[in-house]
Formats: C-alpha cells, structure tokens, sequence
C-alpha cells in the first residue's frame, strides 16, 4: 500500500503546501526502522549485563550514543522531520539544543560534569 | 471568512503557508522538549546523593545505611539488605513494547492517507490488514496501555520494597520523571481512543490524515521521550 507515491492530485497539492501531506516512509522502512530500534535496544540492555564493559571508559558514552542514534531515528523517520517543512525542523531542534544546553550546563553547574582535575 | 469556499480539507491561507495546527503541535513538542529538560537534569543532579536506600543500582542495608549488603549477608542470603530497585528486564520489555506502539501509529497514519485508494483485486489478508487504521489506532492505545500498565507495576513493586516519592532524593526525582512520563502516555492513549471513536462512528479519510498526524506526533514524541529516559534512568549507572 505504502509503497506507491500517492497520485499527484490538485487536492493533494494543495494539501502539500499546507503541511498535511507529505512523502512518507513506506511500510519496508518503517519495518526495518522499528527491527532497527529493537536490536540498538537489544544491545543496549545486553550491555548493561556486561560487568566488564560496564566497568569501562566506554560504557556511558556508547550507551548515550545509541540512545541518541534511536532519538535522531524515531524522529527523523516516525515523526517524519526528515521530510517534512524547514519551519517544523528549526521549532523542534531550536528548542532541544536549548534543551540539551540546560542539562549540560546544570550538570556542570553542579560538578556533575567537570573539566580538568580539581584544584 | 470566506472559509466556506476552501476545499473541505483545505484551511483559510497562513502567512508561512503551513497549517497553524501543525506548527502549533511542533512549538508545543519543543516546548515539552524543555520540560523534560528540566526533569532529567533534575534527575542526573540528585543522582549519588541520596543517603538512604533503596538505591536504583546498589544493595543497601537499612540496619547500617551502606550501601552494599547487611553484615553476614551475601547474595545468597538476604535477611535485612534491601536489593537494587531497578528492574531491567521489566522495563526493558515496557521499552520495546512503546517503541513497537509507534510502529504501529504510523502505520495508522498511512492508513488513514491511503484509505481512498482502491485495494489491489483480491488483496491478501496483510494488505488488508496494513489498511486497517481502526487496527491500528487500537493496536496503539493497546501498547500505550500495556506500557502504563508496567509503569503501575513497577511503581507498586517499588512502594512495596519501600521507595516512595518520600523515601529519598533518587526516590523523589524518579517518581516526578517518570510520573510526569506516564501522564503524557496517559493522555496520548485518550487522545488514540478519541480517534478510534471517530473512526468507528464516521470513518477517517485522507481529509482527516493531518488530526492524526497530529496526534502521531504527540506519541512518538512521548516514545522519544522515553528512549531518553530508559538510558539515563535505566541503564546508565
């Protein structure tokens, strides 16, 4: 059903313009969006059982990676950002930097996050 | 206003040629982007500071308040220690389960777009059922369900092991995270069973594919949400 582009109407058209109607993933990507998902959180909760990888350097920020590669996922593909108008990107990704700079901030605000040694 | 001339799915014309509807949903998800911000450095700052249990990763003896296990206690025997109170293996389920919940949104969502499509001659029973938004849309608020259902077990299993949002600071910033989490959840499946309502009374369309992109954002936005949440709760230690 998904896999064919819909027929390019004058209603369809004029929907396009106004933000409701876009090209979207067919049912095989959303398919292999969603297998792709389970097996980023698959490894995620194996690691987690993983004492010796647990213990090391790398544990936290392979764990933020892939959580942040299913975050970028999700939103790209399920909520179709990728496809859809600059204006709805800038109004999602404006806010979650500002987001994201408060969390670090605050972090380092209250020695959570340091740089260098103490003095 | 001449509205009464637009085309019935059309809208009066905007300054950005957008729908106000739609920005308004993306301005509100950023803004929530904030509010989840705020929770989860709240969070990540009281994280380790606590000084009683239970803790989320740690054994914990109430007897001696150290974190590890009571004096004559090992994980073979256990008379006071209080255990770590996350549940993986739970929560990890709950996970899969709302990440499938927003497969299943869009392919409502597809649905619905594609409804005044003709099937192909003798569709099989996958086109038909990939054509269903009635199933889908259930489908949905089903996983939605289920996963506040988790969430109502992990919460009583976590009072009965004696963490309350007043037991400590990992109890109090938890409770308000993951609380404020299962709220929106909540709200998203009223707002799914709202659309099935619909659904079943009159039909949805393609004239009605942008109120369930909408609410498709909505979920999948409180699904990314989530993502965040089970790594920097759950798994990070």
């Amino acid at each position: 059903m998904a896999d064919h582009p819909p027929p390019e109407t004058t209603e369809h058209a004029d929907l396009t313009a106004m933000g409701e109607v876009h090209e979207h993933p067919t049912w095989k990507q959303y398919k292999w969006v969603a297998l792709i998902l389970t097996l980023i959180t698959v490894f995620e909760v194996w690691a987690y059982y993983v004492p010796a990888f647990v213990a090391s350097r790398g544990f936290v920020p392979t764990l933020l990676i892939m959580s942040a590669v299913k975050f970028a996922i999700v939103v790209m593909f399920y909520m179709h950002l990728r496809y859809d108008h600059r204006l709805f990107r800038a109004l999602f990704t404006g806010p979650l930097i500002i987001a994201m700079a408060t969390i670090i901030s605050l972090l380092f605000l209250f020695a959570k996050l340091t740089i260098g040694a103490h003095g | 206003m001449a509205t009464a001339a637009l085309p019935h799915s059309a809208h009066p014309a905007t300054t950005t040629g957008l729908d106000h509807r739609k920005v308004a949903i993306w301005a509100f998800i950023g803004s929530e982007c904030m509010l989840f911000a705020s929770l989860i450095s709240t969070y990540l700052i009281y994280k380790g500071r606590s000084v009683t249990g239970p803790f989320p990763h740690e054994w914990y003896c109430p007897d001696t308040h150290v974190p590890t296990f009571c004096p004559g206690e090992s994980a073979g025997h256990i008379v006071h220690s209080m255990k770590p109170i996350l549940n993986i293996p739970v929560t990890s389920q709950s996970t899969f389960v709302l990440l499938m919940s927003s497969l299943a949104m869009v392919l409502a969502l597809a649905a619905v777009e594609n409804k005044d499509k003709p099937l192909p001659p003798n569709p099989g029973l996958g086109t038909r059922i990939l054509s269903s938004s009635k199933l889908w849309l259930l489908m949905t608020a089903a996983m939605g369900t289920t996963f506040l259902g988790y969430q109502a077990f992990e919460f009583t299993s976590f009072v009965h092991e004696g963490l309350t949002i007043r037991s400590n600071l990992f109890g109090s910033s938890f409770f308000t995270l993951t609380g404020f989490h299962g709220a929106h959840v909540t709200a998203g499946v009223l707002w799914l069973l709202t659309l099935l309502a619909i659904d079943v009374k009159r039909g949805l369309g393609p004239k009605d594919a942008l109120i369930v992109d909408i609410s498709a954002l909505y979920w999948h936005f409180v699904d990314v949400v989530w993502i965040a949440i089970f790594t920097l709760v759950y798994l990070i230690r």
